[in-house]
């Protein structure tokens, strides 16, 4: 890489580079790029410092520390241990929400103990569907926040049909069903890939404004009667469990087979990106796509054919949300909950990788799943996970930090276009910590 | 400021890029590297640089030693680099890009005013100008050099290397900056000089080192033959001349007429250019780069959007049509800015070699790829062009220069072509990779396939090319054969018809009249009398057979 990195060597050169993107938008994209293929001990990395991060808010806001902290010089003794029940009561509650719980297992045995887990899953499942929709864009060189949008349409097509057409035997219902959510996903990430394609809109931008207009066109349709507003009158859509995913391992617990669909959705994706021509044409022009138009590979087309992909996984995370955990009780404006967004987080800590993105995305469900109970059982508030998650983010954006403090070694890209982009980092750092927090405000709510 | 390097090696997971590399540059010495491709001169000097922490030995400046944490250490012990490609903000200006990572402040301010004095005191010193205000993205590239050699020596460096300066430099500026360099020696710099191009090595080196496979095998000296040169940096004696017969022609021609080319804003790039290639020739395209060669194989590939006129290969129109359709009709591309337009960086050197075969079988069917046979081919081809790496699997942004350029010559020149377009096919090529791929492209055209090269580098043209084509300002200036003199090439590079030429050298003695004639005189539709330096239009069968198979 040493001497080879392009720089345009003559005026003509220079000319064809500013037509095709200015450099300043270049520079964000290799930004974005180093964020979203964070090596997966940077990941780790950033998972322990945010932990340490989480430890230190837990233990300032907890009222135990804070009353003997005042004899702190009296006694010390008294603030740390304190601080060690604070903080291990907080972890262990999160553990015991998210993987095992030890009372449950005394009263009913192992299979009551791994709740939990199964509620894990049960979270995980959109999250790794997002996530890799997120992940997918991301290696087109595309940024997808249009999530909200995408799980919104996915979640109306599949909500609607799965009442209007709930006469329908059982499988039948739910396959047309989650074929027209992701349909609807791809569909509506399509249009911000053929805004970009045809007339340079950023699909950033794009995708942002089309999750406003997904989130009123849903309130309309919830609050307009014949629309999906409720027979109660209520702005909740109808009820479908015809169409829901049916439990996996039956009543005892939340888990359905939408997770298996979500481990479906790795696997394709992994062959996908790494095993089919699509998935190499996005990773051509997503790393290079003037190399890639050079070789003849049609860049506009695929990037609108990338968004698509993109949004029906994320549609599928929509479907999973309207026919899974709320197929019996109907579903809201808040039909998704924030997850769009948290994708993004997913796919940052999972390196764009599909098997990375399943592991964030169980990682992300622990953390929901777990949050609730350290709430209710450890008294901190849920909003410590959201801190944490955002904190990964700002790690992950940051890996040269990570690696300074845990000394790991430089990947062998030239260092020296690394500290050139620096600063377009951080902005980006920024903009996705803040993204990720205010995810994180709307789920404590 | 004496320069030594003791044992210094640096590995790559199992490759060793440097194995206990030893090497001396005294001050007031041009000191050249040569070495192959991936013989790890860029590595080595990287290590000096700071860029690279070597895993063992050490740097010593004036006998004593040296670490260095980073370029910022070095730069502040004295030592500058000059990388091909350069380390410069496009969008800041000559004065600011010095004063990066230099800041003299004034209290908050920035000292912008000393910087400029300082580039004008140092474009003073060498006698060049240049415009401490000027857009670094508006220089040509051989300004933008300059300005890296201000950034270091206006950071007192001692000693300074050079990696490659001239791989993208006219002849005029390769010139000018050795002129340079020599000033910088004779005021006492240390120079490291690396270079694929012996004549320069022989015109300005004081001591050569060269290395092979990542040690030091020997020294030349600079009075060495370029045949000696060759042979001691290859290890075996080398072909520097390109050995071909006369050319067969064949039917498959390339018929270009009127070709104009636009860009965005309407300004004229290629000028109703027509030219015929004929199947079985090589058609050398020659000229100061910037003259309408990158838009002229541009719109041959149907990357040029407004393109008027036609381009007709074997009967088949090609304005219009798709880049895919291009590359379907047979047509082989050797870009010329190979990490730009080539390759993708971050891609296995496995998945390069399919990149513009992604499409379909044999690489894909069914929507697959075929990894078995892509990495039968890919083990094939590494093997067959001598690609220095590690294995397939290796990322084609960490091969070095030579061996990155190898790549694209393997993947175009393995499929069935019915024209093949290189643009500086070897920049950057040490001279044994040189005669492979010299011998790769005669073959080429020797199966009857018409072949376009086009080249800064007159000597490439003139040695590769049975034909010679000049283009100057957009326009054809003349085709000429290809044993037209150096002399005559360099004036139809600067815009002068061959006729008015060939008038001059008629009239010797009366020089300064003709020249007036040659102004007077303007010739639209080149066409001297040695077009076509071969009357032999039989086609044979095997050609035919050759280029359908
Ligand atoms: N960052 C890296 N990671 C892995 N291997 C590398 C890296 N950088 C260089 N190499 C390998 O080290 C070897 C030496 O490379 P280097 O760039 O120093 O060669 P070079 O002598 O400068 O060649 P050229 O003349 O082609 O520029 C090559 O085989 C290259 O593939
Ligand atoms: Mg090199």
């Amino acid at each position: 890489m040493s001497d080879e990195t392009h720089i345009p060597t003559d005026p003509e050169v220079a000319k064809a580079a500013a037509d095709a993107d200015p450099p300043e938008d270049n520079r964000w994209k290799d930004a974005v790029r180093e964020i979203f293929s964070a090596s997966p001990w940077v990941a780790v990395g950033a998972l322990v410092l945010a932990f340490v991060v989480g430890s230190i808010m837990i233990a300032f806001t907890d009222s135990r520390v804070q009353e003997v902290s005042a004899w702190f010089f009296q006694r010390p003794g008294d603030t740390f241990s304190a601080l060690g029940s604070a903080i291990g009561r907080a972890y262990s509650q999160l553990f015991q929400g998210a993987v095992f719980n030890v009372a449950f297992a005394e009263r009913g045995g192992f299979l009551e103990g791994i709740r939990p887990l199964m509620s894990t899953l049960t979270s995980a499942t959109p999250l790794i569907a997002a996530g890799l929709g997120v992940a997918v864009s991301f290696r087109a060189g595309m940024f997808n926040i249009g999530g909200r949008g995408q799980m919104i349409f996915a979640a109306i097509a599949a909500g609607w049909l799965g009442y209007v057409w709930s006469g329908l035997p059982f499988p039948l219902l739910l396959i047309i069903c989650v074929v027209a959510g992701v349909l609807a996903g791809a569909l509506w990430s399509g249009l911000a890939g053929f805004l970009k394609a045809k007339t340079g809109a950023h699909e950033v931008i794009a995708t942002i404004m089309l999750n406003y207009i997904a989130f009123y066109f849903l309130q309309w349709l919830l609050m307009t009667p014949g629309m999906l507003r409720g027979v109660k009158g209520t702005p909740i859509s109808n009820p479908v469990p015809d169409a829901a995913f049916p439990l996996l391992f039956g009543s005892r617990y939340t888990v359905s087979w939408a997770f298996v669909v979500s481990l479906a959705a790795v696997a394709f994706c992994w062959w996908l990106l790494n095993r089919s021509s699509m998935g190499f044409a996005f990773r051509a022009i997503g790393e290079n796509p003037r190399a890639a138009k050079v070789a003849g590979i049609n860049v506009e087309r695929t990037m609108v054919v990338a968004m698509m992909v993109a949004g029906a996984l994320v549609g599928l995370a929509g479907t999973q949300q309207a026919l899974g955990v709320l197929a019996s009780s109907g579903f809201g404006d808040a039909v998704d909950a924030g997850i769009g967004f948290d994708a993004i987080t997913v796919a940052l800590l999972g390196g764009s990788q599909p098997i990375g993105v399943l592991f964030a995305g169980l990682l992300f469900g622990a953390f929901q799943a777990g949050g609730r109970a350290m709430q209710a059982g450890a008294r901190v508030d849920i909003s410590i996970v959201a801190v944490i998650q955002s904190v990964i983010v700002l790690f992950i954006a940051a890996p040269p930090l990570v690696r300074a403090i845990f000394r790991l070694p430089q990947p062998s890209q030239a260092a020296l276009a690394r500290k050139a982009d620096a600063k377009a980092r951080a902005k980006a750092a920024k903009a996705l910590a803040k993204s990720g927090s205010q995810d994180g405000t709307k789920e404590s709510a | 400021m004496r320069l030594e390097l003791r044992g210094i090696t640096k590995r790559f997971a199992t490759l060793v890029a440097n194995d206990h590399i030893d090497l001396v540059v005294e001050p007031g010495q041009i000191h050249c590297l040569l070495g192959e491709n991936g013989a790890g001169k860029s590595t080595l000097m990287n290590c000096l640089y700071g860029l690279y922490t070597p895993d063992e030995g050490e740097i010593l400046l004036d006998g004593e030693v040296v670490r260095f944490a980073g370029p910022g250490d070095a730069q502040a012990a004295g030592i500058g680099m000059v990388h091909q490609h350069f380390m410069l903000v496009p969008v800041f200006s000559v004065a600011e890009n010095v004063m990066l990572g230099n800041e003299a402040s004034k209290g908050v301010a920035l000292d912008l005013d000393a910087a400029r004095a300082k580039v004008r005191e140092i474009a003073a010193r060498f006698n060049f100008h240049v415009d401490p205000d000027a857009i670094i993205e508006d220089l040509p590239v051989g300004v933008q050099q300059r300005v890296e050699i201000i950034k270091a020596l206006s950071r007192d460096a001692h000693v300074l290397v050079f990696d490659e300066p001239t791989a993208v430099l006219t002849p005029q500026e390769t010139d000018e900056l050795m002129e340079i360099m020599k000033q910088l020696r004779d005021e006492g710099a240390a120079i490291v000089f690396i270079t694929h191009k012996l004549r320069e090595v022989r015109a300005i080196a004081d001591k050569i080192t060269v290395i092979r496979r990542g040690a030091v095998v020997g020294e030349a000296s600079p009075t060495s033959t370029d045949a000696e040169l060759a042979a001691i940096m290859v290890g075996r004696a080398v072909e520097l001349s390109v050995v071909k017969g006369e050319p067969q022609h064949t039917d498959t021609s390339l018929v270009v007429k009127d070709l104009t080319v636009t860009s965005a804003t309407g300004q004229v790039l290629v000028d109703e250019v027509s030219f015929e290639v004929k199947g079985g020739e090589i058609l050398a395209i020659a000229g100061v780069q910037g003259n309408g060669q990158t838009e002229l194989t541009e719109a041959l590939m149907g990357l040029e959007t407004n393109v008027e006129g036609s381009i007709r290969l074997g009967g088949q129109e090609l304005v219009g049509k798709s880049v895919r359709q291009v590359l379907d009709a047979g047509v082989g591309f050797i870009p010329e800015d190979r990490t730009h337009d080539g390759l993708v960086g971050t891609f296995t050197i496995a998945e390069n070699l399919m990149l513009d075969r992604s499409d379909g079988p044999p690489f894909v069917k069914a929507g697959a790829i075929q990894i078995g046979f892509r990495d039968e081919f890919a083990r094939q081809k590494v093997e067959e062009y001598d690609v220095r790496t590690q294995g397939i699997h290796q990322e084609v942004g960490r091969l070095s220069g030579g061996n990155a350029q190898k790549v694209i010559v393997a993947r175009e020149m393995s499929r069935d072509l019915s024209l093949l377009l290189a643009a500086q096919p070897t920049r950057g090529v040490d001279v044994g990779s040189i005669e492979f791929i010299y011998k790769r492209i005669v073959e080429m055209r020797d199966s009857g396939c018409p072949v376009v090269v086009v080249s800064t580098e007159l000597d490439e043209a003139s040695q590769l090319g049975d034909r010679i084509m000049v283009m100057y300002k957009g326009g054809i200036v003349g085709v000429v054969p290809a044993d037209t003199s150096r002399d005559v090439l360099g004036l139809m590079m600067a815009g002068i018809a061959p006729e008015d030429i060939a008038a001059t050298q008629a009239e010797i003695a009366a020089e300064a009249a003709a020249s007036d004639d040659a102004v007077s005189d303007a010739v639209d539709d080149a066409a001297p009398p040695g077009d076509t330096p071969s009357s032999d239009t039989a086609t044979t069968g095997t050609d035919e057979t050759g280029a359908a198979r």
